[in-house]
């Protein structure tokens, strides 16, 4: 009886630990998803804000307490603000260099990361380190010598100093794809080289086709860099008419310097296409990310 | 190739070994042939000019005429040059306050997210947005978020019944508006911190839970250690990045008000495309290069004394 009785006690004394651990866990989570959400709103407000700026009209957006729904929504804000400087031109500039170097940086930097994942000889070891260490040197250092021998090559005020070093790979990019093409099985290429296949075959057809997800990461990264890149536009193009989006816009913001609402609208519609490539390629964008984080 | 070796045809045993080392040379022509292209770009693009600034921080030089050389002169002018102390103080500021914060914030909601979250790739987008968008665009959208009368986060202050500062347009503001702009830049640190959240083993952890750890003691004594190999790879890459600052300072700011956001590298670009100063502008890119490689020395350094790698490296 007794013994009986006391069990059923320990039972229920468990059974309430397990409830005050189940209410624990719950608040617990309650918490945790309130940050998450409270944090989610302070990261959208921004783009809240930027969306309903670009759309209000001129007269709401200096009045205070402040318009959060623009009434009425200025669709002509977009149109205004993209037909004030040749936008349309722009965007096509931006387009061929972002497409330019994409392109460069995808086929050269997996080449030669296929040297260095393919092939053992004496000097590639150090060759491989040089690689490296070049990651650690800051642009800054670049930015002056390079400006001048783009400027004594004449290639001032033309896409190519944006351009054509991409088309000798980056070391970056090259490091992300080797380390992708280390993780091939060997047998696969073994079973290719034995049926007669050479070197360029088997880059061609088994090495670029199986790394689809880390070329993809450096074509998402090396285009996002490119549309994003503000400095060496501002350096290296002087006329209008070969500006892209980040410098049209600067230059937008210098003749436009209080009208938020088309500032903000010129704004979005340059940011869309990112958010675009990013919905479409999040995948990607994280693989990549994460791909130089493990080597850390 | 046969034809310049005739005697190889002499003894037939010879010809295997031979055909083996044409083979392996003919694999190492492949193979310089393969890497060629990253040769010549470092070579033309990075090791030409390099060697080409250390020469051109000894000197004069404005472009139109020969650069004249004037040895230690540049690195002399910049101790006396108050503008340059000026740019190296808003810039160690700035990384001093938003490497640490960018961080612990990243390293904060990677948690959260690891606690087995429903919609957890909503909460990851969200985060992550803003790195997507970076350029003069985010700059702009910030300048009117912290416009002193009518932008939002003055507006939200004013909810709460606080009158905001000027942010932006005031010289005590400027600065830590800037650094407040650079949480939303937390996406690459957070995904990162996620996926090393990700491979703390559950074992270890149920071990500690079952030897009575509570979860802030677990936090402490088994996740973060498991995590400082991640933790010293986002710490030099974030020292890396925010002592390259642009954007923000040229877009939003020029520098000012004040100079009070006058970062190294806005300050370098004047002198170099603004004043055509190139021997000094070369010379501050040298001294900006020391700076960030005896921070990342240093760290890595220290690094033996608290970072613990899982394999027993």
């Amino acid at each position: 009886m007794m013994a009986l009785a006391s069990r059923a006690r320990r039972k229920s004394s468990s059974r309430q630990a397990r409830l005050s651990r189940q209410a624990a866990d719950r608040l617990g989570r309650a918490v945790v998803y309130l940050l998450l959400v409270g944090t989610s709103v302070c990261f959208l407000i921004p783009l809240f804000w930027l969306v309903t700026s670009a759309l209000k009209p001129t007269d709401e957006i200096f009045v205070f307490p402040q318009v959060w729904i623009p009434h009425p929504a200025e669709w002509g804000n977009f149109a205004r603000a993209l037909t004030t400087l040749p936008f349309g031109r722009f965007a096509f500039n931006t387009l061929v260099i972002a497409g330019l170097t994409t392109l460069g940086n995808v086929f050269a930097s997996a080449m030669v990361a296929y040297g260095f994942a393919r092939f053992r000889f004496p000097g590639r070891r150090v060759l491989f380190l040089v690689m490296l260490a070049t990651l650690m040197v800051p642009g800054q250092i670049l930015l002056v010598p390079q400006f001048i021998l783009f400027y004594k090559l004449g290639w001032i005020n033309s896409f190519a100093p944006l351009t054509v070093p991409a088309f000798f790979g980056s070391a970056f990019y090259i490091f992300l794809i080797r380390q992708f093409f280390m993780g091939i099985p060997s047998e696969l290429t073994d079973a290719a080289y034995i049926d007669g296949a050479n070197e360029w075959a088997i880059f061609v057809r088994i090495y670029l086709p199986l790394s689809k997800p880390a070329l993809t990461a450096v074509a998402v990264f090396s285009f996002q860099g490119a549309w994003n890149d503000f400095l060496a536009p501002l350096i290296y193009l002087n006329s209008q008419k070969l500006y892209t989006l980040q410098l049209g816009l600067s230059e937008f913001q210098g003749i436009f310097h209080t009208q938020w609402n088309l500032i903000m609208a010129a704004s979005t519609v340059i940011m869309l296409p990112m958010v675009v490539i990013f919905f479409l390629a999040q995948r990607y964008f994280i693989q990549g990310i994460l791909m130089t984080g493990v080597q850390g | 190739m046969a034809s310049l070796h005739p005697a190889g045809r002499t003894t037939p045993t010879a010809r295997p070994r031979r055909k083996r080392a044409s083979l392996a040379a003919q694999r190492q022509r492949l193979f310089y042939w393969l890497i060629s292209p990253w040769i010549f770009g470092f070579l033309a693009f990075v090791l030409g000019p390099m060697v080409f600034s250390a020469y051109l921080s000894l000197t004069r030089w404005n472009l139109l005429n020969r650069p004249a050389f004037i040895g230690l002169g540049n690195y002399q002018a910049m101790l006396r040059d108050p503008l340059f102390w000026q740019s190296l103080k808003v810039t160690t500021v700035y990384a001093l306050i938003s490497v640490p914060l960018t961080m612990a914030f990243g390293l904060f909601l990677a948690v959260l997210l690891n606690q087995k979250v429903r919609g957890l790739s909503l909460f990851r987008t969200i985060f992550y947005l803003p790195s997507v968008i970076s350029g003069v665009a985010v700059a702009e959208v910030f300048m009117w978020v912290f416009n002193p009368q009518f932008g939002v986060l003055n507006v939200f202050l004013s909810y709460l019944g606080l009158h905001g500062p000027g942010w932006i347009a005031s010289p005590n503001w400027a600065l830590p508006a800037l650094i407040l702009m650079s949480l939303f830049g937390v996406g690459a640190p957070m995904i990162i911190f996620l996926a090393g959240l990700q491979n703390v083993p559950p074992a270890l952890m149920e071990a500690a839970s079952l030897d009575g750890a509570s979860n802030w003691r677990r936090f402490w004594t088994v996740v973060i250690p498991l995590l400082t190999p991640t933790i010293l790879f986002n710490l030099v890459l974030s020292i890396i990045n925010q002592f390259q600052v642009f954007t923000q300072a040229y877009v939003m700011t020029q520098g000012g008000p004040l100079n009070s956001t006058l970062f190294y590298v806005y300050y370098l670009f004047d002198n170099a495309f603004q004043y055509l100063n190139f021997g000094y502008a070369a010379a501050m890119a040298w001294v900006l290069f020391f700076i960030v490689l005896s921070l990342t020395v240093i760290v890595l350094a220290s690094s033996g004394r608290w970072v613990f790698y899982q394999g027993g490296e």
